[in-house]
């Protein structure tokens, strides 16, 4: 360390490579994110069901999620899935199916507790101005519930940023990716890892904010 | 029962692969094991220092949390195996690991014991203080016993973490139970197979290591306040 002299000219030669992987990681996140939601409201409301047949398979799809390390999902993702002769997801689309199945679990414990925190008497107004259970869930319970797990998803939409890190394991050129392939053909180490990780947490430090600031616009019904 | 045990087949080549994949599953577990550790003592130290610290000693464990909170674990794994080497230490895979899983499983603990320790009533830490009690004494007698519950749950959570975190150690060559699973597979093709054995053994250790929580949790239900 005492004779390490700094070079940053490799970042800024690498600048456009480093912040194209940057976008791409976010982009995964945000497709991910949407995916997920979309699995997690549902999986939520199955395992809210009084339904075995509906709440056994979505709890023990979110216990074998969450007990799963993400490397081996998309591992078994992307090596396994061809064995089965599927094999048109290229290797951003099987990271996103990886992503958003991973996402969808943990969305599902955020949207559970959120519905499961309204108040009854919301439902019950419903009920009483005579709208039909679809109508309940659309206009009452539903935008309540976001408002209630904005903070939650806000969280999850940062670790997901983190996690598209893991794609770097399958060639997918994120920010991780491109920062390691800088790093074994220049071997700057210090200047390649510090800027990979000021940038992730610079992002992931605007992305909080932002999302602060969505949650203090529509944090005011409770 | 000889057929399904014949050369070629999954049982076979699993039997086969038994010391290959025990060891990696060991690995897997001693990295965790020491990762938590790591994080626990450290975690609890620097938690007591983001809680109670001279203003400059909270700022720097703030400064840290948020750091290690917002760089991917891969990262720092690989920015620690890389790193460590310029400042002329020479570790192997392992342990450059397990390091950087300590150290981001140390921010999270610090976190929790924080949440935990400011959940505990004002009121009773002033108690404390009015009948005479050291820091110390506050600390271990009237805070931590009450604050210990509310950090069983997110503690657990976190060992979790590391455990699924281990898996990242073999992205620098660690032998760990998802690289010894992966030799295999280049050995005998068998893909989905291997992969679907590793999810399950990763599925025990942290079913068992959450029911452990869980069991531990009902042990001490009796420090609610």
């Amino acid at each position: 360390m005492i004779d390490y002299h700094f070079d940053w000219s490799v970042i800024t030669r690498n600048w456009d490579k480093l912040t194209d992987a940057l976008l791409l990681g976010l982009l995964l996140a945000v497709i991910s994110l949407a995916i997920g939601c979309i699995i997690g409201l549902l999986s939520a409301y199955a395992r809210l069901s009084t339904k075995k047949w509906l709440s056994l398979p979505a709890w023990a799809y979110v216990e074998f999620i969450r007990c799963t390390p993400l490397l081996l999902l998309i591992f078994f993702l992307y090596f396994g899935l061809p064995e089965f002769n599927i094999t048109f997801l290229n290797k951003f689309e099987s990271f996103v199916l990886s992503l958003s199945l991973y996402a969808g679990a943990y969305m599902s414990e955020v949207f559970r507790s959120g519905l499961s925190s309204i108040p009854k008497q919301y439902v019950e107004a419903a009920k009483a101005i005579g709208l039909r259970p679809w109508q309940r869930q659309v206009y009452v319970v539903l935008p309540v519930m976001f408002r209630i797990t904005l903070p939650a998803v806000s969280n999850n939409l940062i670790s997901l940023f983190k996690d598209t890190s893991l794609a770097a394991a399958i060639a997918v050129p994120e920010l991780t990716f491109v920062a390691r392939q800088i790093n074994a053909n220049t071997f700057r180490v210090m200047e390649v890892w510090l800027t990979a990780s000021a940038l992730y947490l610079a992002t992931a430090y605007i992305i909080a904010l932002l999302l602060r600031q969505v949650e203090r616009r529509y944090a005011s019904i409770r | 029962m000889d057929s399904l045990m014949a050369p070629g087949t999954f049982l076979f080549e699993a039997w086969q692969a038994r010391a290959s994949l025990a060891s990696g599953l060991g690995v897997t577990l001693l990295s965790s094991a020491f990762s938590i550790v790591i994080a626990t003592v450290c975690g609890i130290a620097m938690g007591v220092a983001l809680s109670y610290g001279w203003w400059w000693l909270r700022l720097l464990s703030r400064l840290y949390v948020d750091l290690m909170r917002g760089i991917p674990v891969l990262v720092l794994i690989l920015f620690t195996y890389y790193g460590l080497a310029l400042f002329g230490v020479n570790v192997a895979a392992f342990w450059a690991g397990v390091i950087a899983l300590g150290a981001f499983a140390t921010a999270h603990v610090a976190e929790n014991f924080r949440g935990a320790v400011e959940s505990v009533p004002a009121g009773q830490m002033e108690a404390a203080k009015a009948i005479g009690l050291t820091f110390g004494k506050r600390l271990r007698y009237v805070i931590l016993p009450q604050a210990f519950r509310r950090m069983l749950p997110p503690w657990v959570n976190t060992g979790l973490e590391v455990v699924k975190g281990t898996t990242l150690l073999s992205i620098i060559g660690v032998v760990e139970l998802l690289l010894s699973a992966q030799q295999q597979m280049a050995r005998n093709y068998m893909i989905v197979e291997f992969y679907l054995l590793a999810t399950v053994l990763y599925l025990i250790v942290n079913f068992t290591l959450a029911q452990l929580g869980a069991l531990l949790e009902r042990k001490t239900s009796y420090l609610r306040y």
